[in-house]
């Protein structure tokens, strides 16, 4: 099972989503299709028509970036990250930062 | 007793502001998770509060609310071009509640509609094939901060009439509720060269009199202009103004003469001029012009307001409200004669609106 982390920034939209769960996905977008089904609209939080991941959404497989495509195993974390932002107001600057191993 | 409910937009989220008998103040909020609200409105029909948002992290949709403020839902469901042509929608704003139903502006240009209570939206127009269209979703003829359609007006009498503003291009009228457009600038002014004469007017705030429905005042980029033919064909009313820039415009509740509108320095500040707070009034549809500053600050004011940042309410006595884009709101119970500052240190704010409820 896939060891899936979610930003903060998604708990407060939809009740009784964990920050942290356990999915059974081949890639990252079966695995975003799946949260969708349990949280309806989810996707839509991450994803823009295409599909392809918003412009301020990160996805990392084991700590590598990784697009909708990207293949998941069994073992794989998957940390969503809401980018960091701020200090600039036109134009956004952002700065992704990689997840701290566990 | 009715209480009077201020609904403030804000870079941060919505904030609402109660009074019992236009006093008395309270602030609740900041709600919808501090998204940056475009609009924010009460549909008096359901009691419903709507509130137009874009994340830059996880994108547009419209936040509501039946409880006044105590619960929200958020939905973007059929808030997409996904079918249409490659556009992106980036964000919804100029909510408008009328004939059972919701519509909402959107970037890239665009108009959507709930007839759910905003649960589930579809696309109504595109405006596709006006004048402008070939050009106007392209980012490199776009302002900053672009709207896309910034404000829908609908008509009390008919729920396939509405007018739209499309932002840079100008007013579009539609009779057959979204089916055909038919733009609405003629007599307009423009400090640029147009290459088509029908659109190229960047208007900021359109409004129309409640009791006169040929009566409609317009704020655009170069000048005050009025209307007396449904929108037909305009007159520019801006002599008497200390500058002919601004955003935010209210039509009086019961007189059509009387407008209200905030000018601010054409430039890139876009402040009150000289940094004296004030709000620009007629009585005689644009023949002269007063400054109301009684109460607002007379000196060291830099303050902003956005195009839809001033409200105006329905009493005898009508209660005009405005807000500020470093987040003071400012209230009159007098027809704008004189002020009270009634919150101070909001985020900045993008829309005021004014309802009455229970």
């Amino acid at each position: 099972m896939a060891d899936v982390h979610l930003p903060s920034t998604l708990r407060p939209l939809f009740p009784d989503l964990p920050r942290q769960l356990e999915l059974e996905a081949g890639t990252v977008e079966e695995a975003i299709a799946q949260l969708d089904e349990r949280w309806p609209g989810l996707k839509d939080r991450l994803c823009e028509p295409g599909p392809a991941l918003r412009r301020h959404i990160n996805v990392y497989v084991d700590r590598e970036r990784a697009e909708l495509d990207a293949p998941l195993s069994k073992s794989s974390r998957v940390d969503v990250i809401a980018a960091i932002s701020g200090g600039c107001q036109e134009p956004s600057r952002h700065v992704a930062r990689a997840p701290r191993a566990r | 007793m009715p209480k009077t409910l201020l609904l403030i937009g804000t870079r941060k989220g919505l904030f609402l502001i109660e009074g019992e008998d236009r006093r008395d103040w309270t602030v609740r909020g900041p709600f919808c998770e501090g998204w940056p609200i475009y609009h924010a409105i009460h549909d008096p029909e359901s009691g419903t509060i709507y509130a137009a948002a874009a994340s830059e992290w996880h994108g547009a949709g419209v936040w509501r609310s039946g409880d006044l403020g105590e619960s929200w839902e958020l939905s973007s469901e059929g808030l997409s071009y996904e079918d249409d042509g490659g556009l992106k929608l980036s964000k919804v704003s100029g909510l408008t509640a009328a004939h059972g139903r919701l519509l909402a502006g959107a970037e890239s240009v665009g108009i959507f509609e709930s007839r759910d209570g905003g649960g589930a939206w579809s696309l109504l127009s595109t405006l596709e094939g006006q004048p402008g269209s070939e050009s106007w979703n392209d980012p490199g003829s776009q302002p900053p901060g672009h709207l896309g359609v910034p404000a829908i007006l609908p008509d009390a009498g008919d729920p396939k009439h509405l007018w739209a503003i499309v932002q840079g291009y100008g007013i579009f009228e539609t009779t057959d509720d979204g089916e055909t457009w038919t733009p609405r600038n003629k007599g307009l002014r423009a400090d640029w060269p147009l290459e088509n004469p029908e659109v190229g007017y960047c208007v900021h705030k359109l409004v129309r009199s409640p009791v006169d429905p040929e009566r409609f005042y317009q704020q655009n980029h170069v000048g005050m202009h009025r209307s007396d033919d449904g929108g037909h064909s305009w007159t520019e009313i801006t002599e008497g103004l200390p500058t002919e820039f601004g955003f935010a415009a209210a039509a009086h509740p019961h007189d059509r003469d009387t407008f209200y509108v905030i000018p601010l320095d054409p430039g890139h500040g876009r402040c009150m001029p000289d940094g004296h707070a004030s709000v620009w009034r007629t009585r005689d549809a644009g023949s002269s012009w007063q400054r109301l500053d009684q109460g607002l600050p007379e000196r060291d004011a830099h303050l902003g307001v956005l195009r839809e940042g001033m409200a105006i309410d329905a009493d005898e006595s009508a209660g005009l409200y405005f807000g500020t884009s470093t987040g003071q709101v400012f209230a009159s119970t007098d027809e704008g004669v004189s002020w009270d500052e009634i919150a101070s240190y909001l985020p900045g704010i993008s829309s005021v609106e004014v309802a009455t409820v229970a």
